[in-house]
């Protein structure tokens, strides 16, 4: 149900991005959907990739801090208001979204969201229970790379 | 000496000992002091057992060398009150200064103590020319750092005017300055460069005020920076010497000519050793200087070794003063510095680290001077134990150190966060500290 998330620790400074997604190049390994998110002083990169166990040992070799994090995938329909329905579901719980960012692709009417709960499985089940469509770690890029 | 005697005020006469006399006072003095020592700190007494030592021993003051060193460390181990020789009933007056595990050192002085100290400041005053009617703006830290008062009771026996500004509020130090036509200011050289600067933004002319002599110390500085704020402040900028351990500002001097300075050794003694065999080294070379008290009662300091670099300056001094002259302190011979008046070690910046991270990460010491004031940044890199994915996570890691390391140090610090491998490596002892103050 969850997917692993890669988070490297960046500085803000010029080509910091650069070498991180050359060594995951070279290993063949597909980098599915990123975000940046970033202060004065540093950057944290996230990144969803093809595979992401020999992504992590990949980047902590070559010197990185490399934190893996279980995030949630959801299907979300594309159209007004699809977003805002989704969200009610955690309207009065204690579920906290950390942070939020979009898969590139979406399939036919939906386009697939990446979650940062406080509270992960709580939080799946909110979703399911509301007739939410949760998006697998293996399904999850066959999907999307079609 | 004698052409001097005229002019010469009566509380700096000691100044002009003839040296013969000096050294008979001195080791009357020292003999004294090493009795009081042996007899009351347990810490003297059992060095000096250890090498089948009594203070009779001392018959010249050549043998002073015999005697075992006192460290830091000595007064940390004993903390807070070890290494008294007078009972609390006695002691009036306690200061405390930074110590290397986060506790402070701390010195207590006898109302005798308080005397001897403010002779010395008052000697102080009259080597930089200031006297009754001056008034001296002490900007100089009141509060358990020596400077501040230290300066204080030595200008007020003076009979000059004492204003008792304290540091910082540098705009208010600029107006009372103009308005109270201040004539002598103390506190450190980069305080006193910060002020200028800011004195130019406020469109005051230092250099057309009645200010006219510069008390500075607390902090290395350097000759060319002498001369660049003697120009741009018109004044007559003096390196005073001190140490907490010792009695505080007021060991040291220069005099008009700022050829060295003088140590007050009737109250001081000096030694320049190698700091790595602890022998005396010869007239003249560079050594570590080491102190030993000749008047205290409450903290006798036998061989106090003081970490900072220095040599005698050889010669007699045109001023007359038969007190022996040292080099201007240009280094220190640990890892230890000064910023903004306060003593900084590494390791307490590593306490500050490992009371937040838990575990020690790698981490580098910058000091900059940026507009005159001394900065300090440590920057440190992120392991994967404090590592996040969220930003909020890393900038609460940051707030934390920030915090930590201020109320460790004493003074403002500025964190970077950095990534890891980055700070550079060395082969042996890491070099910790990058000093880029150009001082």
């Amino acid at each position: 149900m969850k997917i692993h998330q890669l988070s490297l620790f960046l500085e803000n400074k010029p080509g910091q991005m650069t070498e991180p997604c050359r060594l995951l190049a070279q290993a063949g390994i597909n980098i599915r959907t990123l975000t940046l998110a970033d202060t004065e002083q540093f950057g944290i990169l996230r990144l969803i990739v093809s595979d992401w166990q020999k992504g992590d040992r990949l980047l902590e070799e070559a010197g990185y801090v490399v934190n893996v994090t279980e995030v949630v995938a959801v299907e979300v329909p594309d159209r007004p208001g699809g977003l805002a329905e989704l969200l009610a579901v955690f309207d009065h719980t204690d579920i906290n979204i950390e942070y939020m960012y979009a898969f590139t692709f979406g399939r036919g009417d939906t386009a697939v969201m990446i979650f940062r709960f406080d509270k992960p499985d709580a939080a799946i089940e909110r979703l399911q229970l509301a007739g939410n469509i949760i998006v697998g770690s293996t399904e999850v890029y066959s999907r999307i790379s079609r | 000496m004698i052409e001097h005697s005229s002019k010469i005020h009566p509380a700096s006469a000691p100044d002009y000992t003839p040296v013969a006399q000096l050294r008979d006072l001195q080791l009357g003095r020292l003999q004294a002091t090493a009795a009081r020592a042996y007899e009351r700190v347990e810490l003297y007494r059992r060095r000096m057992n250890e090498r089948n030592m009594r203070p009779e021993d001392l018959r010249t003051l050549e043998d002073l060398a015999n005697l075992p060193f006192t460290v830091k460390a000595d007064l940390r181990d004993t903390y807070p009150f070890g290494l008294f020789a007078s009972p609390l009933e006695e002691i009036v007056r306690l200061h405390a200064s930074s110590g290397t595990t986060g506790k402070p050192i701390v010195v207590g002085y006898t109302q005798h103590d308080v005397g001897v100290w403010t002779d010395a400041m008052t000697r102080t005053f009259l080597a930089c020319g200031l006297g009754r009617g001056d008034i001296i703006q002490n900007a100089y830290g009141y509060g358990l750092f020596t400077g501040g008062l230290g300066a204080h009771y030595g200008a007020e026996a003076l009979g000059a005017t004492v204003i008792p500004i304290s540091g910082g509020n540098t705009d208010r130090q600029i107006m009372v300055m103009k308005d109270f036509k201040v004539t002598a200011i103390c506190c450190t050289p980069s305080y006193f460069l910060h002020l200028l600067d800011r004195a130019a933004q406020m469109e005051v002319n230092v250099a057309e005020l009645p200010l006219r002599v510069g008390v500075f110390g607390a902090e290395p500085w350097t000759d060319s920076l002498r001369r660049h704020i003697e120009a741009a402040a018109g004044i007559k900028a003096f390196d005073i010497y001190g140490l907490t351990e010792i009695t505080g500002p007021g060991v040291g001097i220069e005099c008009p000519c700022q050829a060295g300075l003088h140590i007050f050794e009737d109250h001081f003694y000096p030694e320049i050793i190698d700091p790595e065999t602890g022998r005396l080294v010869a007239e003249g070379e560079e050594g570590e200087l080491v102190l030993t008290t000749l008047s205290k009662q409450a903290m006798p300091m036998i061989r106090y070794r003081t970490r900072d670099i220095s040599a005698f300056v050889p010669g007699s001094c045109p001023c007359g003063r038969t007190l022996r002259r040292i080099r201007r302190i240009s280094r220190r011979s640990d890892d230890m510095f000064i910023i903004r008046g306060v003593n900084v070690f590494p390791s307490q910046v590593e306490t500050a680290l490992l009371a937040v991270e838990g575990m020690l990460p790698h981490y580098q010491i910058i000091l900059t001077r940026e507009a005159g004031l001394d900065q300090l940044e440590v920057q440190v890199e992120v392991t994967p134990p404090v590592a996040s994915d969220r930003v909020a996570a890393l900038e609460n890691l940051h707030n934390k150190l920030a915090h930590t390391l201020s109320q460790t140090l004493g003074l403002r610090v500025k964190v970077r966060l950095v990534a890891p491998q980055t700070l550079k490596r060395s082969e042996g002892k890491a070099q910790r500290v990058i000093d880029r103050r150009n001082i």
